[in-house]
């Protein structure tokens, strides 16, 4: 244990190049942060009249829910259907989607006209409204996350007592955050139903809120393989391989599931020809289409493939990818046409987001390094990497979040 | 019994008395440069447009099912029994939902400020409530804004296009479009010429959504119960596989035992 912190302090000091780019994000987070809360969203944003919803609607909250879905996929999948496989990398799933709302949260901050009156939906309902049911059911989920996760914490500091009171009500904490995500998840779709006559009908779809679930589902198993095959490169830990070809084997079915619908749907609308109509929908269609239907499924569909960690990881990148791109094609590309404007975000907007990012995996490698979220024995290597780990991902989600 | 704007552009002479008018009743400036200024913004709730000789105002349509009251999560817009569509700028948390689901892309954001509100034409709700006509029909020394009853300014405006087909493209916009709205258009030219919507369902918008929503109070025992039953099975069968799995190994005797 002393050898270990003290090897940890040693090379701490460091200054790695992930680290360097970590240093930079939060600094430029931090300034464009200051710009936002003195300047306002005029100075801090590309919003305008037109186009009233930007990148942090777009991926900080729309995908950030999204990449967080892994929560309730392997909960539901580990508790209620009981699959004793998946046991060991629930942890790292529920810290991330926890990390993920609680980040969700904080660009909301950013985001709102008015931060500070974030809590008046709690007292001043409108239950015809889509964002007034996100919103409850984002603040619900996040404490039923907050439940999920705090037997870590209790774990950490040996505190039996509510420890066990966790325990007794696990089952239907668990049956809550699955309802919870399933409402939410698809009411992200839903916020777009209303505006049939703006969006670009190659995404706008009754169905949307079916698709915002089914990929929500995909994303949270592409997320945990990403995320596992992550920590064991960068924290030692043995790889779950078995555990990963199980997941991948779903995403498989998910993405065929989803595919058929999609175009079915598309052929249904007989908007079909739009895919083939060259322009910058079609490009961005395709692109969103040939990273989360066509090469992940290609890949997939191999058994040589769909066996190997690398195969799998790779996989599992393009899937998030590919629907990163979904939902920002339908809260930015897909409004472009009809309101005559390019959007693309100002710096202070990106500075945010990556700020944001880079919290994120920073959280992170604090919370493996202090809490118990990986079974003890696994952890070989020191932990005080954790910030270099943050970041491998960082530049190809950003690259994204301009989209 | 709900008031209504009936503007017929084809008496509008263009004077943007109206749009000082409204400057005045909601407390925003008002001089030549913004006079000039031909887009609805947060410090211009209503715009006279001009194309060639033709004139058209734009304004918020005041719908009577508004998607913008629907959609907000706070309750901060609302549609009164009267016909305006209001709004509570204390209530209002600045998600600017409405302004992505206005159909006619009315509610516009003080982007420049710290304490930023959603700047819309509310149909001067105290004045209307009041008994008094809005300020823009006050104002208006043609009679082209004609503020009444929305029934008989419907009538009205089907009487003009009965008179006078020749001057009117035969269409009463807003009769119809996403379920009516208080705000009754006549003119000229084509409604699209003035960046006017025709796709518009004649169906209020609020439905698409609400429509999804309404299954929620359905979908949460159901859900829980299924999700419940899925789990009492899951267990059931891991309990009765641990209860068997001994037997053939051992004896029967150990059956018993780890049940326990």
């Amino acid at each position: 244990m002393t050898f270990r912190s003290t090897t940890a302090r040693a090379t701490s000091f460091k200054f790695t190049f992930w680290k360097l780019v970590f240093l930079f994000l939060m600094a430029a987070g931090l300034y464009a942060t200051f710009v936002r809360f003195t300047q306002g969203l005029g100075a801090s944003t590309h919003l305008s009249d037109q186009f009233p919803w930007g990148i942090w609607v777009s991926f900080d909250v729309l995908c950030g829910v999204m990449l967080a879905a892994g929560g309730f996929t392997l909960t539901a999948a580990v508790h209620i259907l009981n699959i004793k496989r998946l046991h060991s990398i629930i942890r790292p799933t529920i810290l991330t989607a926890f990390l993920g709302y609680i980040l969700v949260s904080a660009a909301l901050m950013f985001d709102l006209g008015k931060p500070y009156n974030i809590w008046h939906p709690l007292i001043m309902r409108n239950p015809h409204s889509v964002m007034f049911e996100v919103a409850y059911c984002v603040m619900l989920y996040t404490t039923v996350l907050a439940l999920e996760f705090s037997p870590i914490v209790l774990e950490r500091f040996n505190l039996q007592k509510p420890l066990k009171v966790v325990r007794a009500i696990l089952i239907p904490l668990v049956i809550c955050g699955v309802i919870l995500s399933t409402l939410h998840q698809s009411s992200l779709g839903t916020l777009y139903l209303i505006v049939p006559e703006k969006l670009y009908p190659l995404w706008y779809t009754p169905l949307l809120p079916v698709f915002f679930f089914l990929s929500a589902i995909a994303v949270g198993l592409a997320m945990t393989i990403f995320e596992s095959s992550l920590s064991s490169k960068h924290f030692g830990l043995q790889l779950e391989l078995p555990v990963l070809q199980e997941l991948g084997r779903v995403l498989v079915v998910v993405l065929g599931v989803y595919a058929i619908l999609r175009f079915e749907d598309l052929a249904n609308r007989g908007v079909l020809k739009l895919a083939l109509q060259p322009g910058y929908e079609m490009y961005l269609f395709w692109l969103e289409i040939s990273l989360c239907i066509i090469l992940p499924l290609a890949l997939l569909l191999q058994p040589r493939v769909r066996s190997s960690a690398n195969g799998l990881y790779f996989a599992a990148v393009l899937v998030v990818l590919g629907f990163i791109t979904n939902r920002m094609n339908v809260s930015i590309t897909g409004f472009e046409g009809s309101t005559g404007v390019r959007y693309f975000p100002k710096w202070t907007e990106l500075a945010v987001t990556g700020m944001i990012i880079a919290a994120g995996f920073a959280l992170f490698g604090l919370a493996v390094k202090y809490l118990p979220i990986f079974p003890k024995e696994e952890l070989m290597q020191e932990p005080a990497m954790e910030n270099e780990r943050a970041l491998p991902d960082v530049s190809p989600v950003m690259e994204h979040a301009g989209d | 019994m709900s008031k209504a704007l009936l503007y017929d552009s084809t008496v509008c002479i263009g004077c943007k008395q109206c749009e000082q008018a409204c400057a005045g009743q909601n407390k925003l400036p008002y001089d030549d440069a913004i006079a000039a200024e031909e887009i609805q913004s947060a410090h211009k709730m209503t715009v006279v447009l001009t194309r060639g000789e033709k004139f058209m105002r734009r304004l918020c349509m005041n719908c009577n099912d508004p998607s913008c009251a629907s959609v907000c999560p706070v309750g901060a817009l609302q549609k009164t029994a009267l016909g305006p569509v209001t709004y509570d700028a204390s209530k209002c948390m600045g998600c600017r939902y409405c302004m992505v689901a206005c159909p006619f892309s009315v509610p516009k954001y003080e982007w420049g400020k710290l304490v930023p509100k959603v700047q819309k034409c509310t149909m001067c709700p105290d004045r209307v409530a009041q008994g008094k006509p809005t300020a823009c029909a006050e104002i208006c020394p043609t009679g082209a804004t004609k503020f009444g009853e929305r029934d008989e300014l419907i009538a009205e405006a089907r009487k003009r296009l009965r008179d006078n087909p020749s001057n009117y493209v035969d269409h009463i916009y807003g009769l119809e479009e996403v379920g009516g709205t208080s705000v009754l258009l006549l003119s000229a030219v084509p409604f699209e010429t003035f960046g006017y919507r025709s796709n518009l369902s004649k169906d209020p918008m609020p439905m698409l959504t609400y429509r999804v929503l309404s299954h929620i109070p359905d979908f949460v025992p159901l859900g829980g119960m299924v999700l419940g039953g899925i789990w009492w099975i899951t267990h059931r069968r891991e309990e009765v596989a641990l209860a068997e799995a001994p037997k053939p190994a051992v004896d029967n005797k150990n059956k018993n035992g780890r049940k326990a």
